[in-house]
């Protein structure tokens, strides 16, 4: 009995896999009226319940953002949420459409591990934060403080390595969780606190003293987070692509939700081209989608600009300036290659 | 002979004389449950000092200090953390509940549709009542509605259906959860547990086999691995499409684990029970599930009571547990909304889980009350 149920599962798991892998995702989601997002179990500002109880974050616009682009209305998105360890199975698996998760795009991830990333929503890296009082303007001066870090995590070997790269001493003093850690900073157990430059942000709101405290320039490794989704997908792939470019796009023309109604009668002609008022344009119907879809991504859900602002901006609790995430334009890292 | 009227024999009672103050009143109780000895002293002072030391600093943190409205993080950070209070000021962040309430009670339950669960929850309460009262009439009917009926209109009412706009169990989250995955497992548990351990004890040898294979595979894996597997393998097994719900997956994990306990706790009582009940069932020309039935389930269970509820309320606790798969229980949602910007604060995080214990502390404390009450009313046999 038993052995049957497991050969047929496991029969059923082959087929699963080989269906899953060239499934036409594009068409499911159409199929099921709504686009499925993996999202995290709460990180402030990319996932995060708000008081009514809907979704709010970066990485929630950006679902919202696909949902706008392939049904013209947000609110067909639907989001699983997902621990750290459980985001990749339920990729693989299908339960997600899209992994909007803030992950951070590595070559293992997009080769053995069988995803795609190709847009990058947040620049993240890891930086410092230290107490005001020890007047360090650069992470350089840290010779010899006491740094508070979560164990085994890619942050305590980056924090290694800077420190050996630039032949300076310190101090680890390593924690198991990080909400141990960071209160073992604010308690004044040592001077400096690492971990991912949008969390130092974050943690400040849970600090005592926040005002004690400065995030120092310097940010040591590199973690590009953007949505993955599954390999052999190529359509699919490019819908959740250019559902980010068309948000920077937007940005660099200057092009709100606002003034969206606006811009598409009045604007020169590759906003025209963009927000589909073109006569006999194909932009959108190439991609698989109407010839709105960028107007509609901009209409209900905003630019980057606007989504950026709305959940990690100065105007929110966690205010983070745009730095990388600005435009090109603006010395920033979001380029959006043009839609035409 | 004539009774003698001897003048020195007393007609009247004498009036009983009040108790000397050792042994009546405050002092004696005192005397004799905290100042019996010099350890008990001892005892007695260390823990008033105890006292003495944490609750004025707790109620001044739980209530003096705490903020009650706000819209934001604002009323419950200092100034100098970007809020309102005066700095060095630190106190509960009940505000931060009152926001959340809804979301701690309902999950992301559509708000419009808040009077289907509240529908359930009403009808849970008005056929839970009578049947906790052991003198209330129609146990069999009222057993039928509850544990039948409740469950089959509960599912289309909070899912939607026959009319109703549907709302997918991802949306289901909250105390509402915890109620319904702890009252399904104890109302699947229950009798699941009874025919495990029956057929543990049987005397057939295939049904035996396969009972202890179940019961010690089960009692054998972490609650945590079965949920795991459920949530993030079985999607890998099953062909495109063929997802299940994963309330589904959580409410089948969680049942099959508490029969398993259960089973073990139900055999406990009938190895309990004398050769000789069984031996007189038999005599009576009883079958084998009359006697069950009629003789010695009753008896076994009855002294089996604080194991049953001990289960119940660990089954409870457990259901936290389904975190991992991405549900959000009370416990989930608490932490869930713990990484609100708009709501994070030093204090925030303590609040949530001083208001999600409360609760926990509310329904295992009514379990475990009227498990008491029972034990008493169906202790008939042995007494002390």
């Amino acid at each position: 009995m038993k052995k049957t149920i497991l050969s047929a599962a496991i029969g059923a798991a082959v087929l699963g896999a080989a269906s899953a892998a060239s499934a036409a995702t594009l068409a499911d989601v159409k199929a099921k009226g709504v686009v499925t997002c993996g999202v995290s179990q709460g990180i402030p500002g990319f996932s995060n319940p708000n008081d009514k109880g809907d979704w709010s974050g970066i990485d929630v616009d950006y679902c919202r953002g696909i949902a706008a682009a392939v049904f013209g209305d947000p609110s067909k998105a639907k989001f699983v949420a997902l621990s750290s360890k459980d985001r990749f199975p339920a990729l693989q698996s299908g339960e997600v459409d899209v992994l909007t998760r803030n992950t951070t795009w590595t070559i293992s991830r997009d080769t053995s591990l069988g995803f795609n990333f190709r847009t990058v929503n947040y620049y993240d890296g890891q930086g410092f934060m230290v107490k005001k009082s020890l007047n360090v303007k650069s992470a350089l001066e840290l010779s010899g403080a006491a740094v508070c870090v979560q164990q085994g995590t890619t942050t305590e070997l980056n924090l290694a390595d800077y420190f050996k790269a630039n032949n300076l001493q310190y101090n680890p003093v390593v924690f198991e969780k990080e909400a141990d850690a960071t209160s073992a900073y604010d308690a004044g157990r040592c001077d400096v606190y690492t971990t991912d430059q949008s969390g130092l942000y974050a943690i400040r709101l849970k600090m005592k003293n926040p005002d004690e405290n400065v995030v120092l320039p310097e940010v040591i490794s590199k973690e590009p987070l953007g949505p993955a989704v599954r390999q052999g997908d190529d359509q699919w792939f490019d819908v959740v692509s250019w559902v980010h470019y068309a948000m920077v796009s937007a940005e660099e023309f200057g092009i709100t939700s606002k003034n969206v109604d606006e811009m598409k009668t009045k604007g020169g002609p590759d906003i025209k081209r963009m927000l589909g008022a073109e006569e006999g344009s194909k932009i959108g119907t190439d991609l698989g989608l109407t010839n709105d879809w960028a107007y509609n991504i901009v209409k209900t859900v905003g630019n980057y600009g606007e989504v950026f602002a709305r959940n990690l901006g100065p105007e929110t609790p966690i205010k983070i300036e745009r730095g990388l995430n600005a435009l090109w334009t603006k010395g920033g890292l979001q380029y959006a290659p043009p839609i035409r | 002979m004539a009774v003698t009227d001897f003048s020195y024999v007393r007609r009247q009672m004498e009036p009983a004389k009040p108790a000397p103050s050792s042994q009546v009143g405050v002092i004696h109780w005192l005397r004799t449950n905290l100042f019996a000895s010099a350890g008990d002293t001892i005892l007695t002072l260390a823990a008033l000092a105890l006292l003495a030391y944490i609750l004025p600093g707790l109620i001044q943190w739980l209530f003096i200090n705490a903020s009650w409205t706000g819209a934001d993080r604002k009323a419950c950070a200092t100034v100098s953390q970007g809020g309102i209070l005066p700095d060095g000021q630190s106190g509960a962040c009940w505000a931060f509940v009152s926001a959340k309430f809804q979301q701690f009670i309902f999950g992301r339950y559509p708000s419009s549709l808040y009077w289907r669960p509240m529908l359930v929850m009403a009808m849970f309460v008005v056929l839970l009542i009578p049947m906790l009262m052991p003198k209330a009439p129609f146990k069999g009917w009222n057993a039928l509605a509850l544990f039948i009926v409740l469950p089959v209109v509960a599912f289309f009412l909070l899912g939607g259906g026959f009319g109703l706009q549907p709302v997918e169990t991802q949306l289901w989250g909250g105390l509402m959860v915890t109620l319904i995955l702890s009252f399904f497992g104890i109302t699947v548990s229950l009798p699941f547990g009874i025919l495990l351990a029956l057929g543990r004890r049987s005397n057939m040898p295939v049904i035996k086999m396969l009972c202890v294979l179940f019961i010690e595979i089960i009692r054998g894996i972490p609650l945590i691995t079965v949920l795991f597997m459920a949530s993030v393998m079985l999607p890998l097994f099953l062909p495109d499409g063929w997802t299940f719900d994963k309330l589904l997956r959580a409410l089948i994990g969680v049942s099959l684990f508490s029969s398993a306990y259960m089973a073990e706790v139900i055999r406990g009582g009938l190895q309990a029970m004398p050769k000789g009940q069984f031996e007189g069932a038999d005599s009576l020309g009883l079958s084998y599930w009359q006697k069950m039935r009629l003789v010695i389930l009753p008896q076994a269970i009855k002294l089996v009571i604080p194991g049953i509820v001990n289960t119940f309320i660990g089954l409870f606790k457990d259901t936290s547990l389904v975190y991992i798969i991405g549900m959000f229980d009370l416990l989930g949602i608490v932490t869930l909304n713990q990484s609100d910007a708009n709501w994070s604060t030093p204090v925030t995080p303590v609040t949530g889980y001083v208001f999600a214990g409360f609760v926990f502390w509310i329904f295992c404390f009514a379990m475990s009350r009227y498990s008491l009450f029972m034990e008493r009313h169906l202790d008939t046999g042995h007494k002390r």
